[in-house]
């Protein structure tokens, strides 16, 4: 299945283009709990603790925590150029699109079929936010 | 989402990067929640933060040569004249609070610096569509009110202030602002703390929804509510709630559902509230400051702070803090309040949060607050909740418990 090409249909919150290897997050994220310089997740005990958001496709359900620092997270770790590449939810809220908008992360939802089934950790990911597409290149 | 013509225009940057990035704030929310058009809004408030992610936005809008559409109030950030006079600020520290104020008034923002604008200088009418962000801010203005808010982010406040519009959803449509869960009081609310105690113990309870409360008396007071609003916001995330009787928006238990009234409902006695007390209340023993108004005091709580003061010296271990609206402090100035708690050693700011960095000195110092939310996201160590006469207590003692 390596190299397996599939296109889905996606709806778009935050335009723009990412690609890059995909995360998994079966959790929802707070980016204030990364390090805001390497983009690793230092949240004790979340799934991906230890791991780096930096320049991954991350797919997780949705944000969590208040505005003021999901926000700030979020924008620090696309100052110093770690943030994800683009991001698919499931469940969208108001705090994590402004951040999307805010650090110009494509942010997209309602993929025609279950992220979590069709995507897998270290499958490439590409977003095109703008026409409303996701394309996943599996890995194995 | 449709956008007219004009919409359109701002969103290909005909007016500006700072209104092209207002309106693409808005469309991506209105996309995310399938509203089908922005409608118009008569005021907002932004619950600036004076954090990075929040200077960058609002600076970002400035250049982009964005004004404000509509009148938008703003959050406290910190008094820096005030605390340069007791602490030591470094210049890196003062600099990104200075740059977010000027970035603010560049834009044409009223810079209350207050999180209860709703009393003071931006108080929306029964109706009005508005974008209101800030904890206590959403609720109040839903429940209270009657007026129709969002429960926005920041940002998106400050977006829609900027445009003056809004994307139409959620809580902007009347079968949107029914009832989810039935709240049976049968505890006795004597004072503004069994408020705090009621809304921490029930958001707890539902998480997000629409509480209605039955049971409830005796008029509750502005401060009350207050106390209800920002509580509900602690733990959970409650843009609105209907007190039958009380709030404008529904008049029976009935109305307040739009129909049926769910048979489950949750029963808040004096145990749950006294169950909750002895949750969240701490440990005794030596304090080292206390923290009051989070939210920012009104001119009453000020006045009540300087009668439980009279007559009395605050501990020469403990610093003693209230903070409050520029217009409350200006009266309290003129009535006398401030010297009182000046005088018995206490300080009243203004245009501040509880939740700034200049609060450093105090981080790994306990504190006591009659807040829970002052507690959540507290700038010192450990923290002692309980009522502001106890609160006053502790600080003339230097000790609590």
């Amino acid at each position: 299945m390596r190299g397996l090409e599939v296109t889905l249909k996606c709806h778009k919150i935050v335009g723009g283009y990412g690609e890059g290897e995909a995360l998994i997050s079966h959790e929802p994220i707070c980016f204030y709990l990364t390090n805001p310089k390497t983009g690793i997740i230092r949240e004790k005990g979340h799934e991906l603790e230890g791991k780096s958001v930096a320049n991954k496709v991350l797919i997780f359900p949705s944000g969590k925590a208040s505005s003021v620092v999901q926000i700030d997270g979020l924008f620090k770790l696309a100052s110093n150029g770690v943030a994800p590449k683009a991001m698919i939810v499931k469940d969208v809220e108001t705090v994590l699109i402004v951040s999307a908008v805010i650090a110009n992360v494509p942010l997209v939802d309602r993929l025609e079929k279950d992220p979590f089934h069709i995507i897998h950790t270290g499958d490439f990911v590409k977003v095109n936010a703008d026409e409303g597409k996701v394309t996943v290149i599996k890995s194995s | 989402m449709y956008l007219t013509k004009e919409e359109e225009r701002i969103l290909d940057g005909e007016f500006g990067e700072g209104m092209r990035k207002a309106m693409e704030l808005l469309v991506a929310i209105g996309d995310a929640y399938d509203a089908e058009k922005l409608i118009p809004i008569t005021r907002a408030h932004a619950a600036s933060s004076g954090q990075e992610g929040d200077m960058y936005f609002v600076e970002l809008l400035a250049k982009g040569g964005a004004s404000c559409r509509v009148p938008t109030t703003t959050n406290p950030v910190y008094d820096m004249e005030y605390f340069h006079s007791i602490f030591e600020i470094s210049e890196e520290e003062a600099e990104v609070p200075r740059r977010v104020k000027k970035a603010y008034k560049q834009i044409d923002a009223i810079l209350s610096w207050s999180c209860t604008p709703y009393i003071t200088e931006n108080i929306p009418l029964y109706g009005e569509h508005v974008a209101f962000s800030e904890s206590s801010a959403t609720p109040y203005v839903n429940s209270v009110i009657g007026a129709r808010t969002n429960r926005e982010a920041a940002q998106s406040a400050l977006a829609a202030g900027i445009i003056g519009k809004t994307p139409e959803y959620g809580l902007h449509f009347k079968e949107n602002r029914k009832g989810t869960h039935l709240v049976k009081v049968e505890a006795d609310l004597k004072d503004e703390f069994d408020y705090t105690l009621l809304g921490y113990y029930v958001a707890k309870q539902i998480g997000y929804g629409i509480p209605v409360f039955t049971g409830i008396s005796k008029q509750p007071s502005t401060e009350q509510l207050i106390n209800l609003c920002a509580m509900l916001n602690t733990p959970g995330a409650v843009p609105m709630f209907h007190i039958p009787g009380f709030t404008v928006e529904a008049k029976t238990v009935k109305d307040a559902f739009q129909g049926d009234v769910p048979e489950d409902k949750i029963t808040v006695t004096d145990d749950e509230l006294k169950r909750t007390y002895e949750e969240i209340r701490g440990a005794s023993g030596k304090i080292d400051l206390v923290m009051l108004g989070c939210p920012h005091y009104t001119l009453k709580q000020v006045e009540e702070v300087a009668r439980l003061l009279r007559g009395k010296k605050i501990h020469r271990d403990v610093s003693f803090w209230v903070c409050t609206s520029a217009t409350a402090k200006l009266l309290a100035e003129r009535n006398g309040y401030l010297s009182e708690i000046e005088r018995a050693g206490g300080h009243v700011v203004a245009d501040t949060c509880i939740d700034e960095p200049c609060w450093h000195p105090y981080k790994d110092k306990t504190g006591a607050t009659d807040s829970p939310k002052c507690a959540y996201y507290r700038r010192f160590k450990e923290a002692v909740i309980t009522r502001l006469k106890d609160c006053v207590e502790a600080a003339v003692k230097g000790e609590w418990g």
